[in-house]
């Protein structure tokens, strides 16, 4: 995720009329945007932090914060929920640390083909993950079953429901986006600075300690900051592989307003998660930059005699570990890069098995003929297709999600498109705000945005209706479609834009000629983007859609939290095998724009 | 002849910078003059307004007598080409050729005619179907040429066209442009910072520097008569010698210069402006070598460069000042020799700063 925030012509910074409103001008095409983003996403935000701030004799304060802290209950589902983020968020980084250097150091070629095996596990539904690691660590799962016939163990409950299940859940779900967070920032990292590095006289070990690790920090932050983020508003993995001492804040919000109804109560708890959320965010901002999310390393960064003693660690560090760092005969010809065949490469390869081989594991259940779940699946028959596709509520529920998927890509690819377009034509200092603004959805637990958008669209009447789902699906995608295209808008060379202006074409000709053919690729790999994050979404759908129109994720939700029935591993099939599908095709259209 | 293209007091500031003091700068039809410059000379900043992609901060700029300032590029009649040629990648040869065509809906029948016929000019008519990457520099540059004046604009603005290819395609490019000038008879207005690139090409040069021009004339009234240090110093290469202005009373109060430890003849012609300094441009190629005190001023050689053509000279003169002569290679001047230096007074240029 790298971003161009300017195009390739100085500011206008000249505090003429003429200039102001050529300025303002530019921003014209992100006011739809900005407007939208008002409406369903600011002010829902607001007020849920309205109610959650002002009390019902309308004094502004933390009484709602006492209350939640007051009750034993609530004060353990906060800190489960902040211990299993935390947790979540240092394993992440962690695991995916090594994972995103390798791939960092390696050629394009090479790295592209590995990031395949990260983008399936990264793109497939969390429900899919969560009944996959259902599937594998239960009673009756592959792992007991398994250990039992080796004789390892003589008698075994299954690893869930516990806290371990949880945690195994929710680092599977989250390390391909650490890995994809910290990428961008160390592929930016130069090569030769390791070297030169080493020409003066740095171990191995110690350069990357001194060097690499210190410019990759702003890269760990950013992973650090939305693994934690997002885990707080998690609900599908502790609800399947905890138990209710692994309870956390989402499922609370939840069952206050599908089950208790006390809309006044789930505001409460949001804004618990809203606040921690922004006050996180402010933090990272402050310390570490908001432009890291998107690859740049910014120049805050001045010395001081903490910065001594922290290089002197660093340092140490590195002494620490040159014993384990095997010495290669002098310095790798640049070329080189990292091995494969290296304990690195081989740890790698450890970790992208243990990504993809859960997702890939639901698949034989799908074709079991058995009227259940067993390990070892008796194969082969198309029973479970068959009642997954026969069945008018899976169909109606499958035909919504295409239908709201498709009009959530269309709409958040209008809307993110004019705003990146502002963006990179904007002077620099007016592009950060705007910024913040277009990916503030992704910092904010979703279990915040839907319950804001639940209160919005029941107003308006649009609760489980598709118009409802699409806007707030578009409330998440924008991000996504936002950072997409910024990265093929940052590669477009602005001269062609200007060559085609003088030879006489218009803004809209310049676009449909010169623009859209050229950022082609990135254009369709953000369509499939947002249409994935709406064909993946359960938190909006849980709120927004009600009633008999489903979607095919809280169609799932519905049955998994039933039964595990082999329908779900027909359905978690098709679901995986489209995310492959659109991979493929988005690589492939990559790959021919070069 | 008469103005092609008129720039009035057109000024370019971004914030507190100055990109462009305010400026006047008149071209007439037909003529080919280059804007030459360090970076940050104004001289690409000055070629985008004329363009209309860059708007000024005042100033107009008039063509055919019409205001344009406000008008969009598209609409000024103008065409440019670009440093490294900004070519549209997913276009073939012809596409881009024709973009300028068919954004002013031609006729499909003059569409062909007039890129068959550009594609012709610049002699590249096989090449329609390839796509710009599958070309060599040289041919790039071509296609850039050909898509640019194959809308026949009166006015062609040129952005260091030939700054990305290597020594001899540039000369080689250099007689191209020459032969395109010649027979479209447009007006071509040329950015570079290769004096050897605007010396060549040029009818005028508007040499500039410091955001302004500097000054403005024919590639032979720069190289003999430069007005000011910085144009002395920039165009060809210069031995700037720095003195008072004195008589010579034996000679009959002859101007000379006190310079190097030396009396230096000038010309009688030399008007005697009052400055707090004054300098002498001698050109390398108007040194000669002599027998030591038999020259204006004697010099130790420190080094002998050879050029092919001909043998660079370094001196140093008495007072420790540096200077370069040019001899032909039947002289074998050594390292180390003492020997006097002569010129022709009348070759020289007084510069009163």
């Amino acid at each position: 995720m790298t971003l161009a925030l300017r195009a390739n012509r100085p500011a206008d910074a000249s505090g003429r009329r003429g200039a102001w409103l050529a300025a303002s001008l530019r921003i014209l095409p992100a006011v739809p945007t900005l407007l939208f983003l008002l409406v369903f996403f600011i002010v829902p935000a607001g007020e849920i932090l309205q109610g959650g701030l002002v009390s019902s004799d309308g004094s502004i304060g933390f009484a709602q914060f006492e209350r939640i802290a007051r009750t034993p209950v609530y004060a353990k589902v906060l800190w489960i929920t902040f211990a299993i983020s935390f947790l979540t968020a240092a394993f992440s980084i962690v695991l995916g640390y090594p994972v995103a250097y390798l791939l960092s150091r390696v050629s394009n070629r090479v790295r592209e083909r590995w990031l395949l095996w990260i983008m399936l596990p990264f793109w497939t539904s969390y429900l899919v993950k969560t009944y996959a690691w259902m599937l594998l660590l239960s009673k009756t799962g592959v792992l007991s079953t398994l250990t039992l016939a080796l004789g390892l163990v003589r008698e075994t409950n299954g690893t869930i429901p516990s806290l371990t299940g949880v945690l195994i859940g929710m680092v599977h779900s989250m390390l391909p986006l650490a890995v994809m967070t910290m990428l961008p920032v160390m592929r930016g990292i130069d090569d030769r600075l390791a070297q030169a590095a080493e020409t003066l006289g740095a171990e191995r070990s110690t350069s990357f300690f001194t060097v690499f690790l210190p410019l990759s920090s702003p890269g760990i932050a950013a992973a650090g900051l939305l693994v934690f983020i997002s885990s707080l508003g998690f609900f599908i993995v502790p609800t399947l592989l905890g138990s209710p001492r692994e309870t956390m804040i989402a499922q609370l919000v939840i069952s206050s307003v599908l089950e208790l109804f006390d809309m006044h109560f789930a505001g409460a708890l949001s804004t618990v998660l809203l606040i921690c959320s922004i006050a996180i965010f402010l933090v990272y901002d402050r310390v570490v930059g908001l432009t890291s999310l998107t690859g740049e390393v910014s120049e805050k960064q001045r010395g001081s005699r903490a910065q001594g003693l922290r290089l002197a660690v660093l340092m140490s560090a590195g002494r620490l570990f040159a014993p384990l760092v095997r010495r290669r005969g002098g310095l790798q010809p640049p070329t080189e890069g990292v091995r494969v065949f290296s304990p690195l490469g081989l740890f790698t390869m450890a970790i992208l098995i243990v990504l993809v081989v859960p997702v890939l594991s639901v698949m034989p259940y799908a074709f079991t003929k058995s009227d259940f779940i067993a390990f070892p699946p008796k194969l082969f028959s198309l029973r479970w297709f068959g009642s997954f596709l026969g069945s008018p509520v899976w169909q109606s529920a499958t035909i919504r999600s295409f239908e709201v998927g498709f009009g959530t890509a269309v709409l958040s690819l209008a809307l993110g498109f004019g705003a990146t377009l502002a963006m990179t034509r904007l002077p620099q200092r007016a592009t950060k705000p705007l910024f913040a603004l277009l990916v503030a959805p992704l910092i904010v637990p979703r279990i915040v945005v839907a319950v804001g958008l639940l209160y919005l669209l029941s107003r308006f009447g649009l609760t489980g209706t598709n118009t409802g789902l699409i806007i707030g699906h578009t409330v998440l995608a924008i991000p996504y479609v936002v950072v997409t295209l910024a990265a093929g808008f940052q590669r477009f060379d602005w001269r062609l834009d200007d060559a085609a202006r003088v030879m006489g074409a218009s803004p809209l000709q310049r676009i449909r000629t010169v623009l859209l053919p050229l950022l082609m690729a990135s254009v369709t790999a953000a369509f499939l983007f947002a249409f994935l994050v709406s064909f993946d979404d359960l938190t909006i759908a849980i709120f927004v859609s009600g009633g008999i129109n489903t979607t095919l994720p809280k169609q799932m939700w519905d049955d998994i939290q039933l039964a595990i029935t082999p329908t779900l591993a027909a359905v978690s099939t098709t679901l995986v095998v489209l995310i492959a599908l659109v991979i493929a095709v988005s690589s492939w259209f990559k790959r021919r724009a070069r | 002849m008469s103005a092609k293209l008129e720039a009035i007091g057109l000024a370019k500031r971004y914030g507190e910078t100055v990109a462009l003091e305010p400026t006047d700068l008149t071209v007439q039809t037909g003529e080919f003059l280059t804007l030459l410059g360090p970076s940050g000379s104004g001289k690409t900043t000055l070629l985008q307004m004329i363009s209309g992609l860059v708007a000024p901060s005042a100033g107009r700029i008039e063509i055919d007598g019409r205001d344009v300032t406000r008008v969009e590029p598209g609409k000024r009649g103008i065409g440019m080409v670009f440093q490294s040629y900004a070519l549209f990648p997913h276009m073939s040869v012809w596409d881009n050729v024709a973009y300028g065509l068919r954004m002013r809906s031609k006729s499909r029948d003059a569409v062909r005619e007039a890129v068959d016929g550009a594609l012709a000019m610049v002699r590249m008519s096989e090449f329609g179907k390839r796509f710009p990457k599958e070309l060599s520099g040289g041919q790039q540059q071509r296609i850039a040429l050909a898509r640019c004046f194959a809308y026949r604009p009166s006015v062609i603005l040129l952005d260091e066209p030939l700054g990305a290819l290597d020594k001899k395609l540039r000369e080689h490019m250099q007689a191209e442009i020459r032969r395109l000038h010649k027979e479209l008879g447009a007006t071509f207005v040329y950015v570079t910072h290769d004096q050897d690139e605007a010396l060549t090409l040029s009818d005028r040069i508007c040499l500039m520097n410091n955001a302004k021009i500097e000054q403005i004339g024919t590639p032979a009234d720069l190289y003999d008569r430069p007005s000011t240090r910085f144009a002395a110093g920039f165009i060809g290469h210069s031995n700037l010698l720095e003195g008072a202005l004195a008589h010579d009373t034996e000679a009959g109060g002859e101007p000379i210069l006190l310079a190097a430890g030396a009396r230096i003849p000038l010309p009688r012609t030399t008007q005697v402006a009052a400055a707090a300094r004054h300098t002498l441009l001698l050109r390398p190629e108007a040194l000669e070598l002599v027998e030591p005190s038999r020259g204006f001023v004697d010099g130790r050689i420190d080094d002998v460069v050879f050029f092919g053509s001909d043998t660079h000279v370094q001196l140093s003169l008495p007072d420790g000042s540096e200077l370069t002569a040019r001899c032909a290679r039947t002289l074998s001047p050594r390292v180390g020799d003492t020997v006097g230096l002569t010129w022709d007074p009348y070759r020289t240029t007084l510069l009163h700063a």
